[in-house]
């Protein structure tokens, strides 16, 4: 394979503790070096960095493609290509594909669908249960040989307590990483909306936080008892950081992210039943995204993650509660991230460790880092750039995201993906 | 945003979806416009023309018996041609969607929709979504709005009490699923009464209620002193089934309006509810036929506010 030389760049680098002007070098698809030229690199191409900032590339905890039983809303093409665009080199897919990820044959696919698509690092989550209805336990050990680098429920409710201590149990035999989004099925009754002025105000059925933390207390416990590695995903509220922080200073081996989107909207950003901001969970109050900031600033979040879910226009297009909850938000994560660093929630270091360090060392595996011998995932991004979010730039086919039309600071210009350029928004 | 979704650039009603973002003048010119089709009903001739020639579709998605007969008298005494259909809810499983529903209406020439949906929201999604001349007025939707029966809740208020300024009104019962108290509470704060008391127990309110600009009271018996307005509202049988109450009978016992418990507020205090009525549940058969009650008066009442309001988001058209 070809040797890269990226040049000039400002290269961050949380993981290495590295933060100076220089240069990359890349062979074999491998970083091999950081500012001191190997002796003999002859690159057939020079990327020039200069102005711009070079980090690992971003890895993704918890993605939803469609494509299968799901193409008319996104495929694989259009979601890894926008992915690329947005500086992600890694994506783990959540569980719930049509057909469900609980079959080395389904896992096998959505592999050779990422690999059909030019892009390698996707990684299938496995169901946790059969067809995630909670009840029987997937293969967990076959899937993991399969290719899956975690289990999870995804959004489906795991059918009582007892199950979900077998599961975790069973996933802790295999050393298994458990990744949980805490949501009590019963207690969140079909809601749509945060508890709170504004489903009161327009009467929409109303997700407490009871629902998350309870759910998120006893998978605490049952962390406990079955030894299990857990990751919770997608929290939405104060006390659910409380807690985490509880458990994390108690010695519980748990890590924990946010959806990106729950740390820069509130309940307040809705228009009254624009379901383009019909999320789970839902966007809740000024005190619950200053908790999550908070969190992430202070390492109680690990990490950041996109929770992209493209929808085609019909999903949105209801009443509010009729509609189907989700945002399209591969593309906004750089952004936002950096949107956080310019309203000094948290440090451009914080913000770049939270999508590439800490994810993978969650997800136990080398990348997220410009470490010499690791997969050159890299992505090199010019942080004073401003876009707009309309047709032109956007390339998911989801165009279900709140921040449309709106302009955001911070563009990719440079992709990497094992060495391989899979995105370059100029000649470079 | 709601208020700019219903009214047009020269601030006039466009479509009528919720009490949110009108001022206390338009509400008080909706109720003027009422007052004067009032005596109309009693007359010979029941009719002035100030629709004809417009077509009014009263799309009912959830059963409905006196908002859907008054709304489509009003329509007739204003010289509209009306045509009323009952879709079920399951009509969507026929595959058609809220949206295909109404734009095939639409090809059909209609110049208003007046809608009651069982989803919140679902006046605002088909405003947002119908041609620029067709207006939307919201029969009902879900649990958010019921904006003309909170009209004309303040119309018979204003018949009886003449002012709102010193008020003190009571809304008793489910308040967490009324549409129409979510829409009184907002019409009775724009008009600006002295104060607005929800009384329930805390299953049937929903979270935050204070945010809406009410006090909060658990006891019926506590809550009604100095009240005015007494406002219950239907209790359905369902919320037993969900386990929000224990029995009918207690309800009855702790939230039943009594001629025993009505005596504690003010003497000249009305009874009102937007019906339809549970007697013996939320209400004693005594207290809903007798001296205080206004319960009929606000079913004619109805027609007028319906009438006054329809004619008024026509009138944006240039048209009426």
């Amino acid at each position: 394979m070809d040797q890269i030389h990226i040049r000039d760049g400002r290269i961050i680098d949380p993981a290495n503790e590295i933060d100076r002007t220089g240069s990359v070098y890349i062979a074999d698809g491998k970083i091999i070096s950081i500012t001191n030229e190997p002796a003999g690199f002859k690159p057939a191409q020079v990327i020039e960095a200069k102005n711009r900032i070079v980090c690992p590339g971003f890895i993704d905890l918890s993605t939803r493609l469609r494509d299968m039983g799901h193409s008319r809303k996104a495929t694989f093409k259009s979601e890894t290509c926008a992915a690329a665009s947005a500086g992600i080199t890694t994506l783990c897919l959540q569980p719930d594909t049509a057909p469900v990820i609980d079959t080395t044959a389904v896992a096998e696919l959505v592999r050779e669908l990422a690999k059909k698509a030019g892009y390698d690092q996707v990684y299938p989550i496995a169901a946790l249960t059969q067809k995630l209805e909670g009840a029987e336990l997937s293969s967990m050990l076959s899937l993991k040989q399969a290719g899956c680098i975690a289990v999870s429920n995804a959004n489906e409710p795991v059918k009582n307590l007892l199950i979900l201590r077998r599961a975790m149990e069973y996933a802790a035999s295999h050393d298994l990483l458990l990744m949980f989004r805490p949501n009590d099925f019963w207690l969140s009754n079909n809601g749509c909306a945060h508890e709170g002025a504004f489903s009161t105000r327009y009467g929409l059925p109303s997700i407490p936080e009871a629902a998350e933390t309870i759910a998120l207390a006893q998978c605490l416990e049952l962390a406990e008892l079955t030894g299990c590695r857990v990751h919770f995903g997608q929290l939405s509220c104060k006390r659910s950081v409380i807690k985490i922080h509880q458990a994390k200073k108690y010695g519980l081996n748990v890590t924990a992210d946010a959806a990106i989107h729950q740390l820069h909207l509130t309940e307040n950003d809705i228009a009254p039943f624009d379901s383009i901001y019909h999320v789970l969970p839902p966007l809740r109050s000024q005190t619950d995204k200053q908790y999550l900031r908070h969190g992430l600033a202070n390492g109680i979040l690990d990490s950041l993650c996109s929770d992209h879910q493209p929808h085609d226009i019909d999903a949105k297009l209801g009443a509010f509660p009729e509609t189907e909850p989700g945002i399209s938000s591969l593309e906004t994560v750089l952004p936002l991230m950096l949107k956080l660093v310019a309203e000094k929630a948290i440090t451009l270091e914080q913000g770049i460790a939270s999508l590439s360090k800490n994810p993978a060392r969650i997800l136990r595996i080398n990348s997220g880092a410009l470490t010499p011998g690791f997969s050159a995932d890299v992505c090199i991004f010019d942080p004073e750039r401003d876009w707009q979010v309309n047709s032109d730039n956007w390339k998911s086919l989801g165009a279900n995201t709140p921040f449309w039309g709106r302009t955001l600071k911070g563009r990719v210009t440079c992709t990497l993906q094992a060495g391989r350029i899979i995105h370059c928004l100029e000649e470079c | 945003m709601a208020d700019n979704l219903q009214l047009n650039s020269e601030g006039k009603l466009r479509h009528f979806l919720t009490i949110e973002g009108l001022n206390k003048n338009l509400l008080t010119e909706i109720l003027d416009m009422a007052e004067s089709f009032i005596g109309m009903s009693e007359q010979k001739v029941k009719k002035v023309p100030l629709l004809r020639g417009k077509t009014i579709v009263n799309l009912f998605f959830e059963n409905s018996t006196r908002t859907r007969a008054t709304f489509e008298l009003a329509a007739k005494r204003l010289s509209a041609d009306v045509l009323s259909m009952s879709i079920a809810t399951s009509s969507t499983s026929k595959g058609e969607s809220l949206l295909d529903t109404i734009r095939n209406l639409q090809a059909m020439y209609v110049d208003m929709f007046v809608v009651r949906h069982s989803i919140s929201g679902a006046a605002h999604f088909i405003a947002r979504h119908t041609a620029p001349h067709i207006s939307v007025i919201n029969a009902g939707d879900g649990q958010h709005a019921h904006p003309t029966q909170a009209m004309l809740d303040m119309f018979t208020i204003r018949q009886i009490k003449k002012d709102f300024a010193n008020l003190r009104v009571a809304i008793i019962g489910d308040i967490l699923h009324s549409r129409v108290a979510r829409s009184q509470i907002q019409a009775l704060n724009t008009l600006g009464v002295a104060e607005i008391r929800v009384i329930a127990p805390k299953t049937l309110l929903p979270a935050h209620v204070e945010t809406l600009g009410v006090s909060v009271s658990h006891n019926l018996t506590e809550g009604l002193k100095d009240i005015d307005v007494v406002t219950m509202l239907r209790l359905q049988k369902e919320r037993m089934s969900s386990a929000l109450l224990p029995s009918e009978s207690e309800y009855f016992k702790c939230f039943g309006l009594t001629e025993e418990k009505l005596k504690i507020a003010k003497p000249d205090a009305i009874v009102m509810h937007p019906g339809p009525i549970n007697r013996g549940v939320e209400i004693d058969s005594k207290v809903a036929d007798g001296p205080q009650s206004v319960i009929l008066k606000q079913v004619s009442n109805g027609i007028a506010i319906r009438m006054a309001i329809m004619a008024m988001a026509m009138q944006k058209q240039g048209l009426a």
